[in-house]
């Protein structure tokens, strides 16, 4: 038995696999709930009542998805020029923490000007996160997936040191938290009345802004040359190691305006939870969306519906909601899995 | 300064510098076995989750300690054949799967704990591994307290490098490892096979990072905790490029890494402590890992054929 090459997959092979893949998922995760003792399709049903039943959780399911779109393009923009960012996790955190620097008195402009400032602000922090590993990639050949790892830690631990030390709120009553951003610093709603902040519309945009980047423009063309062939695209007189560079910047950025916007949109302080894991999530995000910047849309909208749904069965069927973390996991390797197929055939 | 002489001097430091390092023997042999057989397996954070939350559990259902070991040791080499599975004879990316794995793993560890314990709080503590003094040896002044009064456990680490090193660079099965990181295509044109050879690494290397996890929970704590690995799988890939892909620098690695946490701890008690704020202290191992990769990078010898997926008969 042996693997060969398809030179060209035919479009059913191309959605089919994927489709299989989702629904194996799927078997997986009500196989584990079963384990737990629920009935697999009251779980289900829950889930999906829990992040799409009604005005309140469809609202929630979108504000969760919110940060998903910034971290997930993030991470398919990196991946496209294979520049391994692990790290938007850290870049979201200087994010935000350039926005609360920024945000809680220091500048006391009208919110038109504010808020542009305090985005390009957290997109610089995020940016010169992501230079530092990128840099020592081009400079000393040192492989990103491990620094920008190890990063994630260093840059949580300083949030730690700040939010007790320079950054703490000294009405805070000893809970590590910043000072709440003022009023001008804050994003204001997308609808009146709805629950739902500008950040959304935000990564609305920063998508469509990265298609077009990806698919209309020459630096687009050279960060896909320099990820299906570095060497190639070198020999082609492309510089490499500077779209490498713009490729961090725009990633660094885009990772740290979740964080922006989770603090100007949704909790107007910065917290040590303030992300659970959006970085790291924003992988599988990015996988499901097969690094397409507007699947990456709606890869973050599944996603966010799976946790704030799983959270809400949590409560009324008492699965753990891990279950949501189990089940996206074996989405993003049975995707892998499945998209690989797409180009293999078994032959006997 | 003298504060610093002193420490150093210590034999209990120099105990909690092994103990330390055990975890990371374990779980960077491991990593080791993979690259050095072509694969980088970055599940290696995860699959220590799984190894830690077996071991323990295993214990505290009534098993006894070593094989608790044993069960550790089978869930790693489990999510091992998934890892080995997906990146060797399929050739997939071994960046996303094995990030995939981290995530599995550790998502499906605290589903299973929450299913096993519902109602905890605080989590139940098991008999862990104790001390055991080497007679004789562990009389030797400082280097009897530290090296030789460790837990088995610890012993069992120490043993895996040097087991490591000898498969590898004086048998056979090393040598064929070895040139399956190296030159998959001349494996294979002697007839070896080179998916089978590196998905047993992968399998064998993935069981060690399990180990590695479970000595967090059996030897140097009695229970377990969520998050407790703490990117020690990451610090491990570090190691790894530090030592050159070379057990024994691999070893020292790990000890020269464990002493320096070990110092960070006690230098928090002393006048810089107060000085500094803790979290400086906590980065600094990380940042130690970064550096040492800066440092390291120009002289590293990587296995040629790493991340490079093999198909026989295709070039």
């Amino acid at each position: 038995m042996r693997l060969e090459p398809i030179p060209a997959p035919s479009l059913a092979r191309r959605l089919g696999l994927p489709a299989f893949a989702l629904i194996l998922t799927a078997l997986v995760a009500m196989g584990l709930v079963a384990l737990a003792g629920a009935a697999p399709g009251e779980v289900a049903w829950l889930v999906l009542k829990g992040a799409a039943g009604s005005q309140f959780a469809l609202l929630e399911t979108l504000n969760r998805a919110t940060p998903l779109i910034f971290t997930g393009l993030a991470v398919a923009v990196a991946f496209r020029a294979k520049l391994w960012n692990i790290g938007a996790e850290a870049q979201l955190y200087l994010g935000a923490v350039a926005t609360v620097v920024l945000g809680t008195g220091l500048l006391d402009w009208p919110p038109a000007v504010l808020l542009p400032v305090l985005a390009v602000a957290a997109m610089a922090a995020g940016a010169l996160a992501l230079l530092v590993p990128t840099f020592l990639k081009t400079r000393f050949g040192v492989d990103e997936v491990v620094t920008t790892l190890l990063l994630n830690f260093v840059a949580l631990l300083f949030v730690s040191y700040l939010l007790e030390g320079p950054l703490k709120d000294p009405m805070g009553l000893g809970w590590p938290k910043s000072p709440p951003l003022i009023d001008e610093a804050r994003l204001p709603r997308l609808v009146e009345g709805l629950r739902l902040h500008w950040g959304f519309g935000l990564a609305l945009i920063a998508a469509a802004l990265v298609w077009v980047i990806q698919t209309r423009t020459i630096w687009g063309f050279e960060i896909r040359a320099v990820g299906l062939n570095a060497e190639a695209a070198r020999f082609a007189g492309m510089p490499v190691n500077a779209v490498l560079v713009r490729t961090a910047i725009l990633s660094g950025g885009l990772a740290a305006l979740a964080g922006f916007s989770e603090v100007a949109g949704a909790k107007g302080a910065l917290t040590l939870d303030l992300s659970p894991g959006f970085g790291y999530t924003g992988i599988i995000v990015a996988m499901l969306a097969l690094l397409h910047p507007l699947g990456v849309v709606v890869a973050a909208i599944f996603v966010a519906g799976i946790f704030v749904g799983a959270d809400s069965m949590s409560r009324a069927a008492g699965v753990p909601s891990f279950i949501a973390d189990i089940l996206l996991a074996s989405a993003l390797l049975a995707m892998v899995l499945a998209l690989g197929l797409t180009r293999l055939r078994i032959r006997r | 300064m003298t504060e610093l002489l002193e420490i150093l001097l210590s034999a209990s430091f120099w105990a909690a510098a092994i103990r330390i390092a055990s975890p990371l023997i374990f779980a960077a042999m491991g990593e080791l076995i993979c690259e050095r057989a072509g694969v980088l397996n970055l599940g290696i954070e995860g699959i220590m989750v799984v190894g830690a939350f077996a071991g323990w559990m295993a214990v505290y259902s009534g098993l006894g300690l070593w094989p608790g070991v044993g069960v550790a040791l089978l869930s790693g080499m489990a999510f091992g054949l998934l890892h080995a599975t997906l990146t060797v004879p399929f050739g997939l990316s071994q960046h996303v799967v094995g990030l995939g794995i981290t995530l599995l793993a550790t998502s499906a560890t605290y589903y299973a704990y929450r299913l096993a314990l519902p109602q905890v709080t605080t989590p139940p503590k098991i008999d862990a591994f104790d001390p055991y003094a080497i007679p004789i040896l562990s009389d030797l002044p400082l280097i009897g307290p530290a090296l030789f009064t460790q837990t088995p456990l610890t012993y069992a680490a120490f043993a895996t490098a040097a087991l490591v090193a000898f498969v590898l660079f004086r048998t056979p099965l090393g040598l064929a490892l070895r040139a399956c990181g190296e030159n998959p295509a001349a494996v294979a044109a002697q007839g070896l096979p080179v998916t089978g050879l590196r998905m047993g690494a992968v399998i064998v290397g993935s069981g060690l990072m399990a180990v590695g996890g479970a000595f967090l929970t059996m030897s140097a704590f009695d229970s377990f905790f969520f998050e407790m690995v703490n990117g020690r799988g990451w610090i491990c890939i570090a190691l790894v490029v530090f030592g050159a892909w070379r057990p024994g620098k691999t070893l020292l690695g790990a000890i020269l890494f464990a002493a320096f946490d070990a110092l960070q701890i006690r230098l928090q008690q002393t006048p810089l402590g107060a000085a500094l704020p803790y979290q400086a202290f906590l980065a600094a191992p990380y940042i130690l890992s970064i550096l040492a990769l800066v440092v390291m990078s120009r002289r590293a010898q990587v296995p040629a054929a790493l991340m490079v997926p093999f198909r026989k008969g295709e070039r």
